[in-house]
């Protein structure tokens, strides 16, 4: 029996992935329950806990259609412990206190869930409102004045630094759209399964420079699953266990132009105090990247090269290539799968770890896979092993 | 006239931030006990954790941090490209300010420029943009 103060990720599930879904959101995520609780070997009477980012968000319910507490009711789920909420360190953040929560004893399986419906809510707007506000407040208040309201203008600002003081160009960024485009044609679920060649990323417009279209990810409707586990409920399951070997996550100033260095570099730091494990000792990265330069900056964070060589780390993309020395994105990331927003990540480290990617299997052994969400103003890191 | 932008909502702790403007003045939260600066502004000093705190009027001068030329049309009305950066005020260290580089061509800004403050007035709200100094 593993030891009880281990966490470990079971079952993992996930909807199909598109764009202007009719399926209910509630029941795009029982789709993702079931893939998982299926790949577990588990029922749903066995699950006791329910964490999700951000919860759900009333004020614009495409972002977030879905809660904790009432995925709880609606599933009939005896829950000793759940959470739900935005005030995290990112996405994964949901997977670090369910980890937290089952290594306390609170719970012995928890569903782990982000649900997507941002491509169906902008496309039935009637059903799905988008707030008018008269004046913008929190931390919005500091840039949407200055019409720096989407997230691609704050990360543009950090790639350009990397473009003007490292010398970062357009050519090594777009190994970023390039790999996980190539990687979502082995991906049957993918959002985008058309290739994407050099030249059509050089000659896409501009969105805010340097980021240009294929650098940004693109709204989707789905659901992604992993199930949590306290490691004396392990022998539950009818799945290869895969032990969360370390965790680690911050806010680096909560207003994004406040940080001199977005959040994902001293959470990598963080991750490698955590455990004996080093980065040669990885197999395969899953690295956020709805913004393809944040894939980058985990490159960094994470120690895989120096800060400032992210770009000639990944020049050509042979490195980062499902044959290469660290397989990248390997399901295609968010800019081919689909913006799952930060769980989908998690999903791939596991279905890699396992074996079961099919054509988008990895060759080898792999037992090592970092997987991370969010790099701006949040960031969460999650070292996976089989061991 | 210029196109109306996302206003901030006022209250007690960012209105000498957004009115200071009036006077000319570009007002920063200030520790009076350790003297670090505070943005955005809040009761408390975060280096010290003292309430000792105010607003002060700084230079209205800095320095080109980062930037990015933004060339989507997020609102119908919006006329691009246009320059976000990130300031960073003279004598204010630690605190960088979102703002526009106004006054220029978009492919004249670059990292390292100097810039000085210029207000725009939209309603009660004095916008701190900024234009290069030659």
């Amino acid at each position: 029996m593993a030891a009880a103060y281990e966490a470990y990720i079971t079952g993992v599930g996930q909807s199909q992935i598109g764009i202007r879904l009719t399926r209910h959101p509630l029941l795009l995520t029982l789709d993702a329950v079931r893939e998982a609780l299926d790949e577990a070997g588990l029922t749903i009477g066995q699950i006791d806990g329910v964490s999700t980012y951000p919860g759900r968000t009333p004020g614009y319910l495409g972002f977030s259609p879905v809660g904790a507490d009432e995925l709880v009711d609606a599933l009939g789920i005896r829950a000793t412990w759940y959470a739900g909420g935005g005030e995290i360190t990112s996405q994964l953040g949901a997977v670090v206190a369910a980890a937290a929560a089952v290594r306390a004893g609170q719970a012995r399986h928890v569903i782990c869930f982000r649900t997507v419906y941002e491509a169906a809510a902008m496309s039935r707007p009637e059903e799905y409102p988008v707030p008018r506000r008269d004046r913008v407040d929190g931390t919005s208040q500091w840039v949407a004045p200055f019409n720096a309201t989407s997230a691609v203008n704050w990360t543009a600002q950090y790639a350009m630094r990397h473009v003007k003081k490292y010398g970062l160009t357009r050519e090594q960024l777009a190994q970023i759209a390039l790999t996980d485009r190539a990687h979502a044609l082995l991906n049957p679920r993918a959002l985008v399964r058309e290739p994407l060649t050099m030249d059509e990323y050089m000659s896409a417009r501009m969105i805010s420079s340097p980021l240009c279209l294929y650098d940004c990810d693109r709204f989707s409707d789905a659901s992604t699953v992993l199930i949590v586990s306290a490691g004396d409920a392990v022998d539950e399951v009818s799945c290869k266990p895969v032990r969360i070997a370390a965790m680690a996550g911050t806010v680096e100033r909560l207003s994004w132009d406040q940080a001199e260095w977005m959040a994902c570099y001293p959470t990598g730091a963080d991750l490698w105090k955590r455990t004996d494990y080093k980065p040669s000792d990885v197999d395969t990265a899953q690295l956020y990247d709805g913004f393809s330069f944040q894939a980058v900056a985990w490159l960094e964070s994470l120690g895989f090269c120096d800060v400032g060589e992210g770009g000639r780390f990944i020049e050509g993309g042979k490195r980062i290539a499902l044959d290469g020395e660290l397989p990248l994105n390997t399901f295609g990331g968010q800019l081919g799968a689909g913006r799952l927003h930060g769980f989908g990540f998690a999903h791939e480290a596991v279905v890699q770890l396992r074996g079961l990617g099919g054509a988008r299997q990895i060759p080898g052994d792999p037992r090592v896979a970092v997987c991370a969400s969010g790099g701006g103003p949040l960031a969460t890191a999650l070292l996976l092993a089989r061991d | 006239m210029a196109a109306p932008r996302p206003l901030p909502r006022l209250d007690a702790e960012n209105r000498p931030f957004w009115t200071a403007g009036a006077a000319g003045e570009l007002r920063i939260m200030r520790c009076r006990d350790c003297q670090a600066f505070i943005h955005p502004p809040r009761p408390v000093c975060r280096s010290c954790l003292s309430e000792n705190v105010a607003p002060e009027v700084v230079a209205g001068t800095g320095v080109v941090d980062t930037f990015t030329v933004n060339h989507q049309k997020w609102h119908p009305a919006a006329e691009v490209p246009y320059v976000i950066a990130r300031v960073a005020l003279d004598g204010v260290p630690g605190v960088y300010l979102t703002t526009n580089i106004v006054g220029c061509p978009v492919d004249e800004v670059d990292i390292g420029d100097r810039v000085r403050v210029r207000f725009e007035q939209q309603d009660d709200v004095y916008l701190p943009l900024f234009e290069k100094v030659v």
